[in-house]
């Protein structure tokens, strides 16, 4: 499991795998957002939150579709069908090399763009731990979507549309968080346990839609 | 159990098409009628009754509506059964179930959608509210349409039968806590202003076609999807038909030439 870790990661980090297209797609959209809205700087600190948690859902919906697609293509996957250990705990680490690769370098850009978007430093700190704790269960859920259209060749598009309606939730209560923390009447630990309860959920559920999803686009 | 052939005994048995075919075929017209004759009382009651003091004449809509949204519901639980008749029990026409109930539930939350729409723009003064109902009937959409986008996707239709299966029961799971946060979402952010239709305070009067028409929907679904299914199942046939066709007449030239 740690050698696919590893493996993963050095694959996506080198060249051609693209990690760091997600992060530079994430600030791209934050960077647009602006030109939208005006430069209004009360504002932009008022949806600030917002729009960094809808740059991140949508960077990491970017590379989902290469998840399983790339070991399908060169016949790796069908190593991992046949191998001993049990095929939910080979997506499960794909998913967290997934996630490694491309949700924590949106974690730790976040800072940065929060700073463009003239957010106080509690607002900075809550924005980057939802995410921290949010990013992992897009990537989970993605990866049933990834796998379901894994067999597809124009998959890509499809992935975001079936996993974006999924993601609401987890989108929902990371801002909700975020402005929870922020305003004070409002308690920050109700809708970050829920983002957490919601996180370990898609934990299960994802890996082991993905792994039914594998299994059906072999035989 | 006079004809061994086409009876049913089991729910098993239901797996052969041809059989579900010859039953399907005679509870057709019955079904079709009790749809016809449950429209037409229920339209009669919706049209005769006594329009709100305050909504006046808008109210009849309702009857259209509810029932709508009640289907929309109804018709992703079918296909969760289906999903997992096709995963666990892997009933072959549990996947032709899954696949042809789709569409006829994409349309009835449109028409869910859209009349409800229209009812509130007399209303509440405006087409669309981002009412926490509203939302989650939306994003139910969004899921049926990208169930027929998946199912679109794929040629061979039992690989496409086990993936929206495997999906079917994802947003299964996760359709609850979508309302859920969408409730959450919604209370935060704004006051619980809309109040649509007083819940049991419902009077009688409004009650009786309202449950007409409810039923009235639920047999034209069933109806409509067992006219889908048979039209799958023929489908399929033609295009087995077709290939062994061409396979043969493929085979023909070459054996006649030696």
């Amino acid at each position: 499991m740690t050698a696919l870790l590893l493996r993963d990661l050095k694959l996506s980090v080198r060249a051609g795998g693209g990690a760091m297209i997600g992060v530079l797609f994430f600030m791209t959209v934050v960077a647009v957002i602006p030109f939208g809205v005006g430069p209004d700087l009360n504002l932009l600190a008022r949806i600030g939150p917002a729009i960094l948690w809808i740059g991140a859902l949508l960077a990491s919906l970017l590379g989902l579709d290469r998840l399983f697609q790339a070991e399908r293509e060169d016949g790796s996957l069908d190593l991992m069908l046949m191998q001993d250990t049990p095929l939910v705990l080979t997506v499960l680490t794909k998913c967290l090399a997934h996630w490694i690769a491309t949700g924590l370098p949106l974690v730790i850009a976040s800072p940065l763009l929060s700073l463009f978007m003239n957010m106080e430093v509690p607002a900075i700190g809550a924005t980057a731990l939802t995410l921290l704790v949010g990013t992992p269960a897009i990537t989970f859920i993605g990866a049933a979507g990834a796998a379901i259209a894994v067999a597809l060749p124009r998959g890509g598009l499809l992935v975001s549309i079936l996993v974006l309606p999924l993601a609401i939730p987890v989108l929902i209560f990371g801002v909700s968080a975020v402005y929870a923390a922020v305003q004070d009447p409002a308690p920050f630990l109700p809708p970050f346990m829920i983002l957490t309860a919601l996180t370990l959920t898609f934990a299960v559920i994802g890996p082991v839609a993905a792994a039914a999803a594998l299994r059906a686009s072999t035989d | 159990m006079s004809e061994p052939s086409l009876a049913i005994r089991k729910f098993t048995d239901l797996a052969n098409p041809t059989r579900f075919l010859a039953l399907s075929g005679s509870l057709l017209p019955w079904l079709a009628a009790a749809t016809a004759v449950a429209f037409a009382v229920g339209l009669y009651l919706s049209f005769t009754t006594v329009g709100d003091y305050q909504q006046g004449e808008t109210v009849r809509i309702m009857y259209i509506h509810v029932p709508a949204a009640w289907l929309a519901m109804m018709c992703y639980s079918v296909m969760a059964i289906s999903a997992l008749g096709t995963l666990v029990w892997r009933h072959p026409l549990a996947d032709v179930s899954a696949r042809t109930a789709a569409p006829i539930g994409a349309s009835f939350t449109f028409i869910a959608l859209v009349t409800g729409s229209l009812w509130g723009k007399p209303m509440w003064g405006t087409w669309w509210v981002w009412d926490a109902r509203l939302t989650s009937v939306f994003v139910l959409f969004l899921m049926y349409l990208g169930l027929i986008a998946l199912n679109r996707a794929m040629d061979d239709p039992t690989r496409a039968a086990k993936a929206s299966a495997i999906l079917i029961l994802v947003g299964f799971v996760n359709i609850p806590i979508i309302k859920f946060s969408v409730e959450w979402w919604n209370t935060l952010h704004q006051p619980a202003s809309v109040i649509r239709l007083d819940g049991p305070t419902i009077d009688p009067e409004f009650l009786r076609p309202l449950l007409v028409m409810a039923v009235a929907f639920t047999l034209l679904f069933f109806t409509l999807h067992i006219l889908a299914m048979r039209n799958e199942i023929l489908r399929r046939r033609i295009a087995t038909l077709r290939r062994l066709a061409a396979r043969n007449a493929g085979r023909e030239p070459m054996e006649g030439r030696r």
